[in-house]
Protein backbone atom coordinates (compact mmCIF):
# COMPACT_ATOMS: atom_id res chain seq x y z
CA UNK A 1 0.00 0.00 0.00
CA UNK A 2 2.88 2.71 0.59
CA UNK A 3 4.22 1.69 -2.34
CA UNK A 4 1.33 2.37 -4.29
CA UNK A 5 0.78 5.96 -2.45
CA UNK A 6 4.59 6.03 -3.06
CA UNK A 7 4.35 5.22 -7.18
CA UNK A 8 0.82 7.48 -7.14
CA UNK A 9 3.04 10.84 -6.33
CA UNK A 10 5.51 10.11 -8.66
CA UNK A 11 3.03 9.47 -11.67
CA UNK A 12 1.51 12.90 -10.75
CA UNK A 13 5.23 14.66 -10.99
CA UNK A 14 6.19 12.81 -13.99
CA UNK A 15 2.94 13.76 -15.48
CA UNK A 16 3.43 17.04 -15.09
CA UNK A 17 6.97 17.22 -16.05
CA UNK A 18 6.34 15.14 -19.15
CA UNK A 19 3.86 18.03 -20.15
CA UNK A 20 6.63 20.54 -20.16
CA UNK A 21 8.75 18.06 -22.06
CA UNK A 22 6.18 17.15 -24.93
CA UNK A 23 5.91 21.04 -25.57
CA UNK A 24 9.53 21.48 -26.02
CA UNK A 25 10.16 18.38 -27.89
CA UNK A 26 7.30 18.28 -30.39
CA UNK A 27 7.87 22.34 -31.03
CA UNK A 28 11.29 21.45 -31.22
CA UNK A 29 11.52 21.54 -35.40
CA UNK A 30 9.93 24.74 -35.26
CA UNK A 31 12.74 25.95 -32.34
CA UNK A 32 15.69 24.59 -34.92
CA UNK A 33 14.29 26.17 -37.69
CA UNK A 34 14.26 29.73 -36.68
CA UNK A 35 15.97 31.56 -34.10
CA UNK A 36 14.63 31.27 -30.68
CA UNK A 37 14.29 35.15 -30.62
CA UNK A 38 12.62 35.43 -33.88
CA UNK A 39 9.84 33.42 -32.75
CA UNK A 40 9.31 35.24 -29.54
CA UNK A 41 9.50 38.79 -31.20
CA UNK A 42 8.67 38.17 -34.18
CA UNK A 43 5.13 38.81 -36.35
CA UNK A 44 2.96 35.90 -37.97
CA UNK A 45 3.27 35.72 -41.53
CA UNK A 46 3.17 31.77 -42.60
CA UNK A 47 3.88 32.83 -46.48
CA UNK A 48 7.12 33.69 -45.98
CA UNK A 49 7.98 31.23 -43.29
CA UNK A 50 7.81 33.91 -40.14
CA UNK A 51 5.97 31.70 -37.80
CA UNK A 52 6.10 34.21 -34.55
CA UNK A 53 3.95 34.36 -31.38
CA UNK A 54 4.51 38.13 -30.61
CA UNK A 55 0.89 39.19 -31.63
CA UNK A 56 -0.90 36.15 -29.63
CA UNK A 57 1.12 37.26 -26.81
CA UNK A 58 0.22 41.04 -26.87
CA UNK A 59 -3.32 39.83 -27.32
CA UNK A 60 -3.39 37.21 -24.66
CA UNK A 61 -1.59 40.61 -21.94
CA UNK A 62 -4.04 42.91 -23.33
CA UNK A 63 -7.45 40.61 -22.91
CA UNK A 64 -6.47 39.29 -19.31
CA UNK A 65 -4.87 43.04 -18.72
CA UNK A 66 -8.41 43.99 -19.20
CA UNK A 67 -10.24 41.06 -17.19
CA UNK A 68 -7.95 42.59 -14.45
CA UNK A 69 -8.95 46.03 -14.55
CA UNK A 70 -12.97 44.80 -14.93
CA UNK A 71 -12.89 42.06 -12.33
CA UNK A 72 -10.54 43.29 -9.66
CA UNK A 73 -12.47 46.27 -8.65
CA UNK A 74 -15.93 44.61 -8.93
CA UNK A 75 -14.34 41.65 -6.59
CA UNK A 76 -12.90 43.85 -4.17
CA UNK A 77 -16.05 45.82 -3.90
CA UNK A 78 -17.94 42.65 -3.53
CA UNK A 79 -15.74 41.25 -1.25
CA UNK A 80 -15.61 44.32 0.99
CA UNK A 81 -19.67 44.00 1.07
CA UNK A 82 -19.29 40.58 1.88
CA UNK A 83 -16.64 40.42 4.84
CA UNK A 84 -17.23 43.58 6.53
CA UNK A 85 -20.56 45.58 5.74
CA UNK A 86 -22.95 42.44 5.28
CA UNK A 87 -24.12 40.64 8.37
CA UNK A 88 -25.82 37.69 9.99
CA UNK A 89 -27.82 35.65 7.09
CA UNK A 90 -27.50 38.30 4.65
CA UNK A 91 -23.50 37.85 4.45
CA UNK A 92 -23.68 33.73 4.22
CA UNK A 93 -26.30 34.43 1.18
CA UNK A 94 -24.07 36.44 -0.52
CA UNK A 95 -21.07 33.84 0.15
CA UNK A 96 -23.21 31.19 -1.36
CA UNK A 97 -24.29 32.95 -4.12
CA UNK A 98 -20.80 33.98 -4.64
CA UNK A 99 -19.57 30.18 -4.58
CA UNK A 100 -22.21 29.08 -7.21
CA UNK A 101 -21.53 31.79 -9.37
CA UNK A 102 -18.13 30.37 -9.97
CA UNK A 103 -19.47 27.05 -11.22
CA UNK A 104 -21.01 28.78 -14.10
CA UNK A 105 -19.40 27.01 -16.99
CA UNK A 106 -17.09 29.05 -19.32
CA UNK A 107 -18.85 28.40 -22.77
CA UNK A 108 -22.30 29.68 -21.21
CA UNK A 109 -20.70 32.99 -20.25
CA UNK A 110 -19.22 33.33 -23.89
CA UNK A 111 -22.20 31.74 -25.80
CA UNK A 112 -24.62 34.89 -23.93
CA UNK A 113 -22.22 37.07 -24.75
CA UNK A 114 -22.39 36.34 -28.34
CA UNK A 115 -25.44 36.53 -28.95
CA UNK A 116 -26.26 40.34 -26.84
CA UNK A 117 -22.48 41.68 -25.75
CA UNK A 118 -21.12 41.96 -29.47
CA UNK A 119 -23.84 43.67 -31.38
CA UNK A 120 -23.99 45.95 -28.02
CA UNK A 121 -20.52 46.71 -28.04
CA UNK A 122 -20.47 46.48 -32.25
CA UNK A 123 -23.65 49.58 -32.38
CA UNK A 124 -22.32 51.80 -29.38
CA UNK A 125 -18.73 52.21 -30.90
CA UNK A 126 -19.76 52.37 -34.72
CA UNK A 127 -16.13 50.72 -35.71
CA UNK A 128 -14.94 47.17 -36.35
CA UNK A 129 -17.28 44.11 -35.99
CA UNK A 130 -17.68 44.17 -31.96
CA UNK A 131 -15.32 41.14 -31.46
CA UNK A 132 -12.49 42.73 -29.53
CA UNK A 133 -10.45 43.08 -26.69
CA UNK A 134 -12.94 45.27 -24.51
CA UNK A 135 -15.70 42.19 -25.14
CA UNK A 136 -13.21 39.52 -24.35
CA UNK A 137 -12.12 41.31 -21.45
CA UNK A 138 -15.54 42.78 -20.13
CA UNK A 139 -16.60 38.80 -19.62
CA UNK A 140 -13.44 37.66 -18.72
CA UNK A 141 -13.20 40.29 -15.77
CA UNK A 142 -16.83 39.09 -14.86
CA UNK A 143 -15.83 35.15 -15.39
CA UNK A 144 -12.95 35.69 -13.09
CA UNK A 145 -14.57 37.75 -10.13
CA UNK A 146 -16.63 34.67 -8.34
CA UNK A 147 -13.13 33.26 -7.97
CA UNK A 148 -11.64 36.52 -6.69
CA UNK A 149 -14.10 37.71 -4.42
CA UNK A 150 -13.84 34.31 -2.67
CA UNK A 151 -10.24 34.70 -2.09
CA UNK A 152 -10.45 38.14 -1.01
CA UNK A 153 -13.08 37.63 1.36
CA UNK A 154 -10.67 34.60 3.08
CA UNK A 155 -8.25 37.13 3.03
CA UNK A 156 -9.85 39.99 4.55
CA UNK A 157 -11.76 37.20 7.24
CA UNK A 158 -7.90 35.84 7.87
CA UNK A 159 -7.12 39.08 9.85
CA UNK A 160 -6.13 38.46 13.35
CA UNK A 161 -9.76 38.61 15.23
CA UNK A 162 -7.69 40.22 18.20
CA UNK A 163 -6.66 42.76 16.36
CA UNK A 164 -10.36 43.30 14.58
CA UNK A 165 -11.72 43.70 18.26
CA UNK A 166 -9.12 46.09 19.57
CA UNK A 167 -9.84 48.35 16.32
CA UNK A 168 -13.92 47.86 17.14
CA UNK A 169 -13.46 48.73 21.46
CA UNK A 170 -11.35 51.67 19.62
CA UNK A 171 -14.57 53.21 18.51
CA UNK A 172 -13.39 52.17 14.94
CA UNK A 173 -16.56 51.99 12.65
CA UNK A 174 -16.49 48.88 10.44
CA UNK A 175 -15.49 50.82 7.18
CA UNK A 176 -12.55 52.39 9.56
CA UNK A 177 -11.32 49.03 10.45
CA UNK A 178 -11.75 47.79 6.87
CA UNK A 179 -9.86 50.65 5.48
CA UNK A 180 -7.10 51.66 8.17
CA UNK A 181 -6.24 47.68 9.68
CA UNK A 182 -8.28 44.71 7.57
CA UNK A 183 -6.39 46.25 3.77
CA UNK A 184 -2.98 46.40 4.89
CA UNK A 185 -3.21 43.55 6.67
CA UNK A 186 -4.55 41.15 4.06
CA UNK A 187 -2.62 43.04 1.48
CA UNK A 188 -0.91 40.00 0.70
CA UNK A 189 -3.69 37.29 0.61
CA UNK A 190 -5.38 40.53 -1.79
CA UNK A 191 -1.93 40.21 -4.26
CA UNK A 192 -2.28 36.67 -4.33
CA UNK A 193 -6.06 36.65 -5.20
CA UNK A 194 -5.03 38.91 -8.00
CA UNK A 195 -2.68 36.95 -9.12
CA UNK A 196 -4.96 33.48 -9.37
CA UNK A 197 -7.06 35.80 -10.83
CA UNK A 198 -4.43 36.25 -13.35
CA UNK A 199 -3.66 32.71 -14.30
CA UNK A 200 -6.97 32.06 -14.42
CA UNK A 201 -7.59 35.02 -17.05
CA UNK A 202 -4.46 33.69 -19.01
CA UNK A 203 -5.70 30.45 -19.01
CA UNK A 204 -8.92 30.98 -20.18
CA UNK A 205 -10.02 29.61 -24.03
CA UNK A 206 -13.21 29.85 -24.86
CA UNK A 207 -13.78 33.02 -23.79
CA UNK A 208 -11.34 35.10 -26.07
CA UNK A 209 -11.74 32.66 -28.61
CA UNK A 210 -15.58 33.41 -28.93
CA UNK A 211 -15.37 36.93 -28.82
CA UNK A 212 -12.02 38.28 -29.42
CA UNK A 213 -11.87 37.71 -33.28
CA UNK A 214 -8.98 35.85 -33.84
CA UNK A 215 -7.22 38.22 -36.06
CA UNK A 216 -3.97 37.45 -36.38
CA UNK A 217 -2.58 40.90 -36.35
CA UNK A 218 -1.09 43.04 -34.07
CA UNK A 219 -3.74 44.87 -32.19
CA UNK A 220 -3.85 48.45 -32.18
CA UNK A 221 -6.35 49.52 -29.93
CA UNK A 222 -8.91 47.55 -27.37
CA UNK A 223 -11.84 47.33 -29.91
CA UNK A 224 -9.57 46.15 -32.01
CA UNK A 225 -10.26 42.25 -32.74
CA UNK A 226 -6.95 39.74 -30.99
CA UNK A 227 -6.26 36.25 -30.55
CA UNK A 228 -4.55 34.46 -27.62
CA UNK A 229 -2.59 32.05 -27.35
CA UNK A 230 -4.91 29.62 -26.17
CA UNK A 231 -7.10 30.44 -28.94
CA UNK A 232 -4.28 29.98 -31.43
CA UNK A 233 -4.15 26.49 -30.32
CA UNK A 234 -7.53 25.69 -30.81
CA UNK A 235 -7.55 26.95 -33.75
CA UNK A 236 -4.17 25.59 -35.87
CA UNK A 237 -5.23 22.34 -34.39
CA UNK A 238 -7.35 22.03 -37.86
CA UNK A 239 -3.79 22.05 -40.17
CA UNK A 240 -1.46 19.44 -41.04
CA UNK A 241 0.09 18.10 -38.28
CA UNK A 242 3.88 18.43 -39.93
CA UNK A 243 3.72 21.88 -41.19
CA UNK A 244 5.58 24.36 -39.35
CA UNK A 245 2.42 26.44 -38.55
CA UNK A 246 1.25 23.30 -36.55
CA UNK A 247 4.32 22.98 -34.50
CA UNK A 248 3.73 26.72 -33.80
CA UNK A 249 0.97 25.68 -31.05
CA UNK A 250 3.43 23.56 -29.31
CA UNK A 251 5.71 27.01 -28.22
CA UNK A 252 2.37 28.30 -27.29
CA UNK A 253 1.77 25.71 -24.84
CA UNK A 254 4.93 26.14 -23.63
CA UNK A 255 5.05 29.91 -23.25
CA UNK A 256 2.08 29.43 -21.07
CA UNK A 257 3.40 26.62 -19.15
CA UNK A 258 6.12 28.73 -18.22
CA UNK A 259 3.92 31.54 -17.39
CA UNK A 260 1.93 28.86 -14.98
CA UNK A 261 5.10 28.42 -13.05
CA UNK A 262 6.19 31.91 -12.88
CA UNK A 263 2.82 32.77 -11.28
CA UNK A 264 3.34 29.98 -9.17
CA UNK A 265 6.60 30.93 -8.01
CA UNK A 266 5.15 34.75 -7.58
CA UNK A 267 2.19 33.01 -5.08
CA UNK A 268 5.10 31.62 -3.13
CA UNK A 269 6.96 34.75 -2.93
CA UNK A 270 3.82 36.17 -1.51
CA UNK A 271 2.83 33.60 0.73
CA UNK A 272 6.24 33.32 2.48
CA UNK A 273 6.11 36.81 2.94
CA UNK A 274 2.36 36.58 4.51
CA UNK A 275 3.43 34.12 7.06
CA UNK A 276 7.13 35.93 8.03
CA UNK A 277 4.94 38.81 8.57
CA UNK A 278 2.48 37.30 10.98
CA UNK A 279 4.54 35.28 12.73
CA UNK A 280 6.42 39.13 14.19
CA UNK B 1 -11.02 64.27 4.14
CA UNK B 2 -10.90 60.72 5.59
CA UNK B 3 -14.98 60.84 6.23
CA UNK B 4 -15.03 61.28 2.87
CA UNK B 5 -12.69 58.77 1.55
CA UNK B 6 -14.93 56.64 3.86
CA UNK B 7 -17.87 57.46 2.37
CA UNK B 8 -16.77 56.59 -1.22
CA UNK B 9 -15.57 53.82 -0.36
CA UNK B 10 -18.94 52.22 1.02
CA UNK B 11 -20.37 54.02 -1.77
CA UNK B 12 -18.03 51.90 -4.43
CA UNK B 13 -18.07 48.78 -2.73
CA UNK B 14 -21.78 48.69 -2.86
CA UNK B 15 -21.83 50.04 -6.28
CA UNK B 16 -19.80 46.96 -7.14
CA UNK B 17 -22.05 44.71 -5.62
CA UNK B 18 -24.58 46.27 -7.84
CA UNK B 19 -23.21 45.98 -10.93
CA UNK B 20 -22.21 42.30 -10.14
CA UNK B 21 -25.29 41.14 -9.32
CA UNK B 22 -27.30 42.65 -11.79
CA UNK B 23 -24.71 41.03 -14.63
CA UNK B 24 -25.49 37.52 -13.21
CA UNK B 25 -29.17 38.33 -13.05
CA UNK B 26 -29.11 39.18 -16.65
CA UNK B 27 -27.74 36.42 -17.76
CA UNK B 28 -29.69 34.59 -15.89
CA UNK B 29 -32.83 36.49 -17.23
CA UNK B 30 -31.60 35.94 -20.86
CA UNK B 31 -31.42 32.24 -20.78
CA UNK B 32 -34.43 31.69 -19.05
CA UNK B 33 -36.50 34.55 -21.51
CA UNK B 34 -34.97 32.51 -24.29
CA UNK B 35 -35.56 28.98 -23.51
CA UNK B 36 -39.29 29.66 -22.83
CA UNK B 37 -41.68 28.26 -25.83
CA UNK B 38 -39.03 25.53 -25.98
CA UNK B 39 -40.29 22.26 -26.00
CA UNK B 40 -38.05 20.18 -23.80
CA UNK B 41 -38.54 16.73 -25.61
CA UNK B 42 -37.53 17.69 -28.71
CA UNK B 43 -34.74 20.19 -27.23
CA UNK B 44 -33.38 16.75 -26.42
CA UNK B 45 -34.60 14.02 -28.75
CA UNK B 46 -35.46 15.93 -31.65
CA UNK B 47 -37.44 13.82 -34.06
CA UNK B 48 -37.03 10.47 -32.52
CA UNK B 49 -39.58 9.31 -29.83
CA UNK B 50 -37.69 9.34 -26.72
CA UNK B 51 -38.52 5.70 -25.64
CA UNK B 52 -37.07 4.28 -28.68
CA UNK B 53 -34.23 6.68 -28.28
CA UNK B 54 -33.87 5.58 -24.03
CA UNK B 55 -34.46 1.98 -24.28
CA UNK B 56 -33.53 1.11 -27.94
CA UNK B 57 -30.75 3.09 -28.74
CA UNK B 58 -31.79 4.74 -31.40
CA UNK B 59 -29.72 7.66 -33.03
CA UNK B 60 -31.03 11.11 -32.10
CA UNK B 61 -29.88 13.34 -34.81
CA UNK B 62 -31.29 17.29 -33.55
CA UNK B 63 -31.54 17.00 -30.02
CA UNK B 64 -29.04 17.27 -26.92
CA UNK B 65 -29.64 14.07 -25.44
CA UNK B 66 -26.50 12.55 -27.09
CA UNK B 67 -24.40 15.15 -25.54
CA UNK B 68 -25.97 15.29 -22.00
CA UNK B 69 -25.28 11.41 -22.25
CA UNK B 70 -21.86 12.10 -23.69
CA UNK B 71 -20.92 15.15 -20.99
CA UNK B 72 -22.40 12.72 -17.92
CA UNK B 73 -20.57 9.61 -19.25
CA UNK B 74 -16.82 11.48 -19.94
CA UNK B 75 -17.36 13.23 -16.40
CA UNK B 76 -17.91 9.53 -14.36
CA UNK B 77 -14.72 8.49 -16.32
CA UNK B 78 -12.47 10.77 -15.64
CA UNK B 79 -13.75 11.36 -11.84
CA UNK B 80 -13.09 7.42 -11.63
CA UNK B 81 -9.80 7.72 -13.34
CA UNK B 82 -8.77 10.46 -11.06
CA UNK B 83 -10.07 9.67 -7.62
CA UNK B 84 -6.86 7.02 -6.96
CA UNK B 85 -3.83 8.85 -8.10
CA UNK B 86 -5.55 11.88 -6.71
CA UNK B 87 -6.64 10.78 -3.64
CA UNK B 88 -3.04 8.34 -2.94
CA UNK B 89 -0.67 11.62 -4.08
CA UNK B 90 -2.96 14.01 -1.13
CA UNK B 91 -2.12 11.27 0.98
CA UNK B 92 1.91 10.94 -0.10
CA UNK B 93 1.80 15.12 0.73
CA UNK B 94 0.12 15.08 3.90
CA UNK B 95 1.58 11.56 5.80
CA UNK B 96 4.70 10.18 3.59
CA UNK B 97 7.15 13.16 1.96
CA UNK B 98 9.65 14.19 3.05
CA UNK B 99 10.82 17.33 3.55
CA UNK B 100 12.51 17.31 -0.05
CA UNK B 101 10.28 15.72 -1.82
CA UNK B 102 6.74 17.30 -0.16
CA UNK B 103 8.85 20.69 -1.85
CA UNK B 104 8.86 19.43 -4.92
CA UNK B 105 5.59 17.03 -5.52
CA UNK B 106 4.02 20.41 -3.52
CA UNK B 107 5.32 23.04 -6.78
CA UNK B 108 4.65 20.10 -9.42
CA UNK B 109 0.74 19.79 -8.14
CA UNK B 110 0.69 24.18 -7.83
CA UNK B 111 1.97 23.92 -11.66
CA UNK B 112 -0.77 21.48 -12.63
CA UNK B 113 -3.39 23.39 -10.87
CA UNK B 114 -2.93 26.65 -12.50
CA UNK B 115 -2.01 24.78 -16.00
CA UNK B 116 -4.93 26.29 -19.06
CA UNK B 117 -6.87 23.86 -19.95
CA UNK B 118 -6.17 23.99 -23.46
CA UNK B 119 -2.20 23.03 -22.44
CA UNK B 120 -3.65 20.07 -20.74
CA UNK B 121 -5.78 19.23 -23.47
CA UNK B 122 -2.95 19.89 -26.22
CA UNK B 123 -0.70 17.33 -23.96
CA UNK B 124 -3.57 14.91 -24.11
CA UNK B 125 -3.40 15.08 -27.93
CA UNK B 126 0.39 14.64 -28.42
CA UNK B 127 0.46 11.78 -26.28
CA UNK B 128 -2.37 10.11 -28.35
CA UNK B 129 -0.72 10.95 -31.39
CA UNK B 130 3.21 9.53 -30.21
CA UNK B 131 0.83 6.34 -29.13
CA UNK B 132 -0.36 5.77 -31.94
CA UNK B 133 2.90 6.61 -34.03
CA UNK B 134 4.39 4.33 -31.48
CA UNK B 135 1.39 1.19 -31.93
CA UNK B 136 -0.59 1.97 -35.05
CA UNK B 137 -3.11 0.06 -33.24
CA UNK B 138 -3.86 2.50 -30.82
CA UNK B 139 -7.12 4.06 -30.76
CA UNK B 140 -7.66 7.54 -32.45
CA UNK B 141 -9.76 10.19 -30.93
CA UNK B 142 -11.96 8.57 -28.47
CA UNK B 143 -14.01 9.26 -25.59
CA UNK B 144 -11.62 6.91 -23.30
CA UNK B 145 -8.86 9.94 -24.01
CA UNK B 146 -11.09 12.64 -23.42
CA UNK B 147 -11.51 11.06 -20.07
CA UNK B 148 -7.80 10.58 -19.54
CA UNK B 149 -6.86 14.18 -20.12
CA UNK B 150 -9.97 15.39 -18.02
CA UNK B 151 -8.93 13.33 -15.40
CA UNK B 152 -5.46 14.73 -15.25
CA UNK B 153 -6.95 18.24 -15.43
CA UNK B 154 -8.95 17.68 -11.95
CA UNK B 155 -6.06 15.57 -10.49
CA UNK B 156 -4.55 18.56 -8.57
CA UNK B 157 -8.14 19.62 -7.20
CA UNK B 158 -8.59 16.06 -5.63
CA UNK B 159 -4.76 15.94 -4.46
CA UNK B 160 -5.19 19.36 -2.68
CA UNK B 161 -8.82 18.21 -0.63
CA UNK B 162 -7.09 14.98 0.76
CA UNK B 163 -3.95 16.86 1.76
CA UNK B 164 -5.91 19.46 3.84
CA UNK B 165 -8.28 17.02 5.21
CA UNK B 166 -5.75 15.34 6.29
CA UNK B 167 -3.46 17.93 7.72
CA UNK B 168 -6.40 19.09 9.71
CA UNK B 169 -7.31 16.40 12.03
CA UNK B 170 -6.54 16.68 15.75
CA UNK B 171 -3.50 14.93 17.27
CA UNK B 172 -5.41 12.98 19.46
CA UNK B 173 -7.20 11.20 16.84
CA UNK B 174 -4.24 10.76 14.69
CA UNK B 175 -2.57 9.11 17.28
CA UNK B 176 -5.21 6.93 19.14
CA UNK B 177 -4.76 3.84 16.61
CA UNK B 178 -1.50 3.29 15.97
CA UNK B 179 -1.12 3.06 20.14
CA UNK B 180 -3.69 0.29 19.83
CA UNK B 181 -0.76 -1.05 17.17
CA UNK B 182 -2.36 -0.21 13.97
CA UNK B 183 0.22 0.64 11.24
CA UNK B 184 0.68 3.56 9.65
CA UNK B 185 -1.38 2.93 6.32
CA UNK B 186 -4.25 1.16 8.37
CA UNK B 187 -4.50 3.86 10.47
CA UNK B 188 -5.12 6.30 6.94
CA UNK B 189 -7.50 4.12 5.86
CA UNK B 190 -9.33 2.83 8.07
CA UNK B 191 -9.38 5.97 10.97
CA UNK B 192 -8.10 9.55 9.48
CA UNK B 193 -9.86 8.86 6.23
CA UNK B 194 -13.50 8.11 7.37
CA UNK B 195 -13.27 10.68 10.02
CA UNK B 196 -12.37 13.09 6.57
CA UNK B 197 -14.89 11.30 4.23
CA UNK B 198 -17.27 14.51 4.03
CA UNK B 199 -13.87 16.68 2.94
CA UNK B 200 -13.08 14.32 0.25
CA UNK B 201 -16.48 14.10 -1.42
CA UNK B 202 -16.37 17.91 -1.60
CA UNK B 203 -13.11 17.72 -3.35
CA UNK B 204 -14.60 14.90 -5.70
CA UNK B 205 -17.45 17.52 -6.13
CA UNK B 206 -15.41 19.89 -7.13
CA UNK B 207 -13.53 17.76 -9.34
CA UNK B 208 -16.61 16.63 -11.46
CA UNK B 209 -17.87 20.32 -11.95
CA UNK B 210 -14.62 21.28 -13.12
CA UNK B 211 -14.48 18.39 -15.56
CA UNK B 212 -17.84 18.98 -16.81
CA UNK B 213 -17.80 23.06 -17.55
CA UNK B 214 -14.27 21.96 -19.43
CA UNK B 215 -14.26 22.32 -23.34
CA UNK B 216 -10.88 23.04 -24.42
CA UNK B 217 -9.72 18.92 -23.01
CA UNK B 218 -12.47 17.37 -25.00
CA UNK B 219 -12.38 19.28 -28.14
CA UNK B 220 -8.53 18.44 -28.69
CA UNK B 221 -9.07 14.62 -27.83
CA UNK B 222 -11.98 13.47 -28.73
CA UNK B 223 -15.50 15.24 -28.95
CA UNK B 224 -17.33 15.69 -32.19
CA UNK B 225 -20.41 17.93 -33.17
CA UNK B 226 -22.28 15.42 -33.98
CA UNK B 227 -22.65 11.09 -32.61
CA UNK B 228 -25.70 10.60 -32.48
CA UNK B 229 -25.73 6.49 -32.32
CA UNK B 230 -25.05 5.08 -28.61
CA UNK B 231 -21.47 5.54 -27.09
CA UNK B 232 -18.89 3.54 -26.33
CA UNK B 233 -15.45 4.15 -24.73
CA UNK B 234 -13.79 3.88 -27.32
CA UNK B 235 -15.41 6.11 -29.91
CA UNK B 236 -15.70 9.77 -30.16
CA UNK B 237 -18.73 11.29 -28.96
CA UNK B 238 -20.47 14.75 -27.90
CA UNK B 239 -20.63 17.12 -25.03
CA UNK B 240 -22.89 19.75 -23.65
CA UNK B 241 -20.01 22.40 -23.68
CA UNK B 242 -18.98 21.75 -27.18
CA UNK B 243 -22.45 21.56 -28.60
CA UNK B 244 -22.97 24.73 -27.06
CA UNK B 245 -19.54 25.85 -28.68
CA UNK B 246 -20.13 24.46 -32.08
CA UNK B 247 -23.76 26.07 -32.10
CA UNK B 248 -22.88 29.62 -31.08
CA UNK B 249 -20.92 29.67 -34.60
CA UNK B 250 -22.59 27.43 -36.97
CA UNK B 251 -26.29 27.70 -35.72
CA UNK B 252 -28.73 28.16 -39.27
CA UNK B 253 -31.61 29.56 -38.12
CA UNK B 254 -33.30 30.94 -34.96
CA UNK B 255 -34.77 27.53 -33.50
CA UNK B 256 -31.09 25.85 -33.52
CA UNK B 257 -30.11 28.93 -31.38
CA UNK B 258 -32.36 28.37 -28.96
CA UNK B 259 -31.24 24.78 -28.84
CA UNK B 260 -28.01 26.60 -27.88
CA UNK B 261 -29.73 28.46 -25.31
CA UNK B 262 -31.71 25.32 -24.25
CA UNK B 263 -28.47 23.46 -24.07
CA UNK B 264 -26.90 26.42 -22.05
CA UNK B 265 -29.42 25.95 -19.21
CA UNK B 266 -29.13 22.69 -19.43
CA UNK B 267 -25.53 22.61 -18.58
CA UNK B 268 -25.84 24.96 -16.08
CA UNK B 269 -28.83 22.67 -14.45
CA UNK B 270 -26.29 19.61 -14.38
CA UNK B 271 -23.69 21.24 -12.70
CA UNK B 272 -26.21 21.94 -10.26
CA UNK B 273 -27.55 18.84 -10.58
CA UNK B 274 -23.29 17.28 -9.61
CA UNK B 275 -23.77 19.53 -6.59
CA UNK B 276 -26.56 18.80 -5.18
CA UNK B 277 -26.19 14.83 -5.84
CA UNK B 278 -22.70 14.98 -4.11
CA UNK B 279 -24.51 17.31 -0.91
CA UNK B 280 -26.84 14.03 -0.18
CA UNK B 281 -24.18 11.50 -0.38
CA UNK B 282 -22.02 13.78 1.68
CA UNK B 283 -24.73 13.72 4.60
CA UNK B 284 -25.46 10.33 4.19
CA UNK B 285 -22.00 8.96 4.70
CA UNK B 286 -21.21 11.52 7.82
CA UNK B 287 -24.43 9.58 8.91
CA UNK B 288 -23.50 6.43 8.48
CA UNK B 289 -20.11 6.92 10.05
CA UNK B 290 -21.41 8.40 13.04
CA UNK B 291 -24.06 5.77 12.86
CA UNK B 292 -21.20 3.25 13.26
CA UNK B 293 -19.19 5.07 15.82
CA UNK B 294 -22.09 5.48 18.10
CA UNK B 295 -22.46 1.30 17.71
CA UNK B 296 -19.47 0.53 18.63
CA UNK B 297 -19.72 2.84 21.95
Amino acid sequence: MTRLIRAAAVVTGICTIAVFFMMLILGWPLFSHGHLFALLVGGWNPGSDQFGILPMMVGSTAIAGGALLVGTPLSLGVAFVTAVFARGRMRRVLLSCVRLMSGVPTVVYGFVALIYLVPFIRSQFHSGSGFSILTASLVLGLLISPTMIVLFVNALDGVDPRARRAAAALGATPVQRLLYLQLSEALPGLLSGVVMGLGRAMGDTFISLMLAGNSINMPDGVLESARTLTAHIALVMAVDFHSLEFQSIYLCGFVLYLFTFMLVLILRVVDHRFRRGRVQ
Amino acid sequence: MKRCAELLLVIFSWLALLVFATSFLSLFVVLLLRVRGLDAVSLFFGDTPPVDALLHGLPVFDGIYPALLGTVSVVMVAVLCAVLPGVFTGIYLAEFAGPWAHRIVNLLVDVLTGLPSIVVGLAGFSFMVLLHNLFPGAPGPCMAWSALALGFLVLPCLVRTTETALQGIPAELRRTAPALGATKVQNIFFVLLPFRAKDLLGGVILATGRAAEDTAVIMLTGVVASAPGMHSLFKQFEALPFYIYYMSSQYRDLAELQYGFGASITLLLLCGVFFAAAFLLQSYVSFRFRGSSWLQK
